[in-house]
């Protein structure tokens, strides 16, 4: 991905050594064509939010619909507004507490960024606002893990310091360009629209949540049906196109890596779609619409960190382990009998873990080329595969601890696991006052 | 033979549920209805709050042999008391018990309360 730009130092450039022409002359152009696409990819980014509301509004019970559904419309809210104030900032301002996460008096409320415009030739406003909508959909995925179960309140407050102490630091050390996984090795730990910044730390996230807070009650032995599958598929259907933005809009260009990118999205969804049903129907003897579904996401994860690097060959190799390990990892959660309600662990955790290492195999010559003359001589598969393991690591540690604080404090402080009373009622009832289906009933 | 019909509030169904299992009554079939009782319930839509005309309410169709008429029904009661003090609120609805005239399993043909 593209970076931050050094602001100052190009300030200084201009100082000294070209004093005589003005600053605007300085300052790149807009690149019309790059932004104009740009702002299409912020727009798709934002899709898969209302997406990932459907997909997960039709997998709960339909006392839950609308509860979960605001789990991700809160979302828009809360992390936008924690964007502009200070996230930004915190994601891409220069390095502070030792790496920890960055920070800039200039961007706070995004201020400094009226007249800013990123080398490549796109506004920085759109660079922002583009790297925001990441930071929406993150604590969104995490709710899958919990849902039916988590009060309103607790859960906002949680989403809003998950977003602070988690999505904020990792987004740094990954994407900032004095993050650590961002230099780490020769050409860095490799995750260019978000295996391990949204994915993995999401999937982590969820996981340890869910251990806490206990399964739903009559969980494992009763398990509702979805509420309405239609609506799942539609919103699965947003997802894979949103994911355009999310994957090609992450080479903040509009060049030869969008069209890599965006190409590799599309063959690994649908390797990990097909290689779905085709597990399904070999294990249990039907290809299901979820089971379509959910190869869409296992392919479109496993290929978030790899889009920029891997062949469509590569990526459809990588869409297919997705599915593989995702569906055997849903298989053993069954076994286990921990409640991940809608897997965020299952798909998200797995799929960027599987995503994230096993990109290395597929890497393009071109790119191992340009990381072997910045090593210096020679760079190995075996070096990339070792810095991916790490970047893995680092991520699942950090996610899986931080999160435990937060729930803790939250869970303990204002509750974060509803009341039996609120569960039974559904959340839509105890934490909203509405219902979901009103056609159901005559009034 | 007796036909227990039950109107609850919707957000006490598994409540009853768990109740009746308790009590080893398995065999039930719940419904979605609307209707009007004593009860004014309460909506909010963008800030005003409505009062639809009917409430949404579950309806429990429990078909059982003279045995088994006053364990249901104190099991519905036991669990479909809303509030916390189990006193109970307008709107937890009625039980209404009917006689059966016949029961009659489609599979075998069985009649009667063996067929229950």
């Amino acid at each position: 991905m593209l970076k931050q730009k050094g602001r100052y130092g190009l300030s200084f450039l201009v100082l000294f050594v070209l004093s005589t022409s003005s600053l605007w002359a300085q300052t790149p152009e807009t690149d019309s064509g790059a932004t104009a696409w740009m702002l299409t990819s912020t727009a798709l980014v934002l899709l898969m939010i209302p997406g990932l509301a459907m997909f997960y509004g039709g997998l709960v019970q339909s006392k839950n619909v609308l509860g979960t559904m605001m789990h991700s419309f809160v979302a828009m809210g809360v992390m936008t507004v924690l964007w502009v104030v200070c996230g930004y900032s915190m994601c891409f301002g220069p390095s502070v507490l030792g790496g920890w996460f960055g920070w800039n008096p200039d961007y706070l409320f995004l201020a400094g960024l009226d007249d800013s415009i990123l080398d490549g030739g796109v506004p920085e406003y759109v660079f922002s606002m583009f790297q925001g909508k990441f930071a929406i959909i993150t604590p969104a995925l995490i709710a899958g893990a919990f849902a039916e179960r988590v009060s309103f309140k607790g859960y906002v407050v949680f989403i809003a310091l998950w977003g602070l102490l988690v999505y904020n630091p990792l987004c740094h050390w990954v994407w900032a360009e004095d993050g650590f996984l961002f230099n780490m090795g020769a050409a860095g730990a490799i995750d260019f629209a978000g295996g391990t910044v949204v994915h993995i730390s999401s999937g982590v996230a969820g996981l340890v949540a869910a251990l806490y807070l206990g399964a739903r009650r009559g969980y494992p032995l009763s398990i509702p049906r979805p509420n309405n599958l239609v609506m799942t598929l539609m919103g699965a259907g947003l997802l894979w196109v949103g994911w355009f933005g999310f994957n090609a809009g992450s080479s903040i260009a509009s060049d030869l890596s969008t069209a890599q990118a965006l190409t590799a999205t599309q063959a690994a969804a649908a390797a990990g779609a097909l290689a779905w049903v085709i597990f399904e129907a070999l294990h249990q003897g039907k290809a299901t619409a979820l089971g379509f579904a959910s190869g869409i996401l296992a392919g479109l994860v496993a290929v978030t960190p790899a889009a920029g690097v891997v062949q469509p060959g590569g990526a459809m190799a990588l869409g297919l382990l997705g599915a593989a390990v995702c569906y055997g990892a849903i298989l053993l959660k069954n076994k286990l009998g921990y409640d991940d309600t809608l897997d965020a662990f299952g798909i998200h955790g797995v799929g960027g873990i599987v995503g994230a290492i096993f990109l290395t195999f597929f890497i393009r010559d071109s790119w191992m080329e340009e990381a072997a003359v910045a090593a210096g001589g020679s760079w190995t598969t075996l070096q990339q595969l070792g810095i991916q393991v790490a970047a893995v690591g680092i991520a699942i540690v950090y996610a899986a601890a931080v999160t435990l604080i937060l729930i803790v404090i939250i869970d303990k402080l204002i509750g974060l696991r509803a009341s039996n009373e609120s569960e039974m009622k559904g959340l839509d009832d105890a934490f909203h006052g509405e219902r979901g289906y009103g056609m159901l009933n005559a009034n | 033979m007796k036909l227990i019909t039950a109107i609850i509030q919707e957000n006490r169904l598994d409540q009853v549920r768990e109740a009746l299992l308790a009590a080893e009554i398995e065999r039930i079939t719940v419904t979605r209805c609307s209707g009007h009782g004593q009860q004014v319930q309460k909506e909010i839509y963008r800030g005003r709050v409505m009062i639809p005309n009917l409430t949404p309410k579950i309806r429990l169709e429990i078909a059982v042999n003279e045995d088994f008429v006053n364990t249901t029904v104190d099991a519905i009661m036991g669990s479909a008391r809303s509030g916390s003090d189990g006193q109970g609120e307008v709107g937890d609805g009625k039980i209404f018990i009917t006689n059966l005239e016949e029961c009659i399993r489609i599979r075998t043909g069985e009649r009667g309360p063996e067929a229950i």
